[in-house]
């Protein structure tokens, strides 16, 4: 077990098993969304009440969830980080911040969009907008400290404790439409109970919520192998290969 | 199917504004990462191979010196 963790923790290791596992993401991630967005977009029944414009659920749901799941992400990796000091998961940590906010402001963006001709308005202070308003913020928060020291080291360290401290908020997303009701309805779609939605509107969700996911696995390990190389190019193994592609 | 025409596809029964812009979004911000990553790479690989075939082709001449 602890040979397993430190073997994943040395970045020629990582760099050469993502490789191999890269391409197998990228192909599920690309069936996935395509075949879900034609499915969602055009053959899903429209809403009895929303009409059409429910058809935002399919790029807004995954956004949400995958926001939410990439600040956990990078706060188990700054926990690896700090009590292990394992590099490479500092590196992923790293680069899944950008992508957790770009997700963010998606879900922000078409959560507006929807609200729109669905509640009359584009926002309300009702506690789920809020607290993903506050992801986006944290998000922010995490990149800026990173780039704000002079040393990396001080940098990696700053990010990894408010993406720690920080990730108290993703309960609190989760039940801000339990505990306070007031405008976003509550999950319309969990792993533990049966969907609400008749299967022809469901399916499609599930398939963009697969393929967002992928997407995300497969983006970062192909950019935390960028940030290896860009980390570790003084290395012996960085430079052979450089020399052999060169 | 969903719709009759590809006029009506893209009329989204008079939600086209908002599905579209939602939907367009997304995909400009997920193409934007994937070509922001493949750059990313492409010219991370560009200068470690120029700084690899340079710190080669003064090795040669610090041997002569040497000599």
């Amino acid at each position: 077990m602890w040979a397993f963790i430190h073997k994943l923790g040395s970045p020629k290791w990582f760099y050469d098993i993502s490789e191999r596992l890269q391409p197998w993401f990228w192909a599920a991630a690309a069936m996935l969304i395509l075949v879900g967005s034609v499915w969602g977009l055009a053959f899903a029944p429209a809403d009895y009440q929303q009409g059409n414009s429910f058809r935002i659920i399919y790029v807004h749901v995954p956004a949400a969830f995958l926001a939410q799941s990439i600040f956990v992400g990078m706060a188990l990796a700054a926990v690896v980080f700090m009590v292990w000091k394992i590099k490479v998961a500092d590196m992923a940590a790293a680069v899944m911040a950008p992508l957790g906010a770009a997700m963010t402001f998606i879900a922000l963006f078409s959560g507006a969009v929807w609200g729109l001709p669905t509640w009359g308005t584009w926002w309300m202070w009702d506690a789920r907008l809020t607290s993903m308003l506050i992801l986006l913020f944290l998000y922010f928060g995490v990149i800026a400290l990173r780039g704000a020291f002079a040393s990396r080291d001080s940098g990696s360290r700053a990010a990894s404790v408010l993406a720690m401290v920080g990730v108290v908020n993703i309960p609190i997303i989760k039940y801000s439409v339990d505990w306070w009701y007031t405008l976003h309805q509550p999950a319309s779609f969990t792993i533990t109970s049966r969907p609400s939605m008749p299967a022809e509107m469901w399916w499609p969700l599930l398939l963009m919520v697969l393929g967002f996911y992928s997407f995300f696995i497969a983006l970062t390990l192909m950019r935390t192998r960028s940030e290896i190389l860009r980390r570790e190019s003084n290395k012996r193994w960085v430079r052979d290969l450089a020399r052999e592609e060169g | 199917m969903a719709f009759d025409s590809l006029q009506e596809f893209l009329a989204m029964g008079g939600h086209a504004p908002y599905v579209w812009a939602a939907w367009c979004m997304t995909a400009a911000l997920m193409l934007g990462s994937l070509i922001h990553a493949r750059v990313e790479r492409r010219s991370l690989l560009r200068d470690l191979k120029r700084r690899e075939r340079r710190a080669m082709s003064e090795m040669p001449r610090k041997e002569v010196n040497d000599a």
